[in-house]
């Protein structure tokens, strides 16, 4: 059952992504990728990794579209025709992608016990964070607990891209005011 | 016109779900997935929508521009400032054990509040980001 949801998701993903490569009209390009985070959400909570689902639902599918709306709204809705033919492009991205598979042929089947993964740091995760946190969800354990430096760095960088798109932004604006004061 | 009138609606009566939902997933990802990030998320994205359904103005109105560029900084503040405590407490940096008489409680503490952290810091960077887009092209 798991493996036929899967498999239907992925193929209406595949056909997502050969659209989205097909059209010119942006509107439809943004919405599509909507399509396609709520699809990645939905793969996601097959994996049982309910919260980077959530995180994908909001910010892939609901926040990411509407500032690409945005953004649109700012510009023209057609993707100009591209000036020169497509076969380099696609040859690039085909070898990579044949690359990429090859590396995949050498992982270990998914969910195996015997991987570096699941045999080392992982167990005493699992083994030791209620005692010691008495958290009951590992993941919440190990990112705010054991690893607290490391979210302490996302978090940092959450903050300077804030940051950073605000001074680009905002530096924008008020040009364009100080023009139309003149 | 009508069908704006359903979506205003629904969107009314959607908002506090959302937000209390943004909130539950904070204050209960000790115990089910989620946390500070996916809370922030949440919230960020009921503000949106209200913004989306309500115009911006009203939006600002309810949580001001400089409310949320305060909020993005509030919240590695909160973090990093955990840390520090820690410290003047006689722990290491982020060390959880000293927030509390028994360490297990220390730590339920020390992860809820720099998981508060996350979740300001998020939301304020998702709604500073939204604001920035959206004030522009008007």
């Amino acid at each position: 059952m798991e493996l036929l949801v899967n498999m239907v998701l992925l193929t209406l993903m595949a056909v997502v992504v050969i659209a989205i490569v097909r059209l010119r009209n942006l509107f439809a390009v943004i919405i599509l990728s909507s399509v396609y985070s709520f699809l990645m959400a939905s793969v996601l909570l097959v994996l049982d990794a309910a919260d980077v689902a959530t995180t994908e639902a909001a910010v892939g599918a609901g926040i990411s579209t509407v500032l690409m709306l945005a953004a649109l709204y700012l510009t023209k809705t057609e993707e100009m025709a591209p000036s020169h033919t497509p076969l380099l492009p696609l040859f690039v991205a085909v070898v990579i992608g044949a690359a990429l598979v090859y590396g995949s042929v050498d992982m270990p089947s998914f969910g195996a016990a015997d991987t570096p993964v699941n045999q080392h740091v992982g167990m005493q995760y699992i083994d030791r964070a209620m005692e010691e946190t008495g958290v009951p969800n590992v993941v919440s354990a190990v990112l705010a607990s054991y690893r607290g430096y490391d979210t302490l760095g996302e978090v940092v960088v959450v903050f300077t891209a804030g940051i950073g798109v605000l001074l680009l932004l905002r530096r924008n604006r008020r040009e364009a005011g100080a023009k139309r004061g003149r | 016109m009508r069908l704006d009138v359903v979506l205003r609606v629904v969107t009314k009566l959607l908002l506090p779900f959302m937000v209390m939902f943004g909130f539950y997933i904070h204050f209960h990802g000790d115990y089910i997935p989620g946390g500070g990030f996916q809370g922030g998320v949440v919230i960020a994205a009921a503000v949106i929508l209200y913004a989306i359904m309500f115009g911006l103005d009203r939006a600002t109105r309810v949580l001001p521009v400089v409310v949320v560029e305060k909020m993005v900084s509030l919240g590695v503040v909160i973090f990093a400032g955990t840390g520090v405590a820690t410290m003047l407490l006689g722990g290491n940096f982020l060390d959880y054990d000293m927030l509390a008489a028994d360490p297990v409680k220390g730590q339920h503490m020390g992860i809820l509040i720099i998981e508060l952290g996350v979740l300001i810091s998020v939301t304020g960077t998702m709604l500073a980001i939204f604001y920035a887009f959206a004030g522009r092209g008007r």
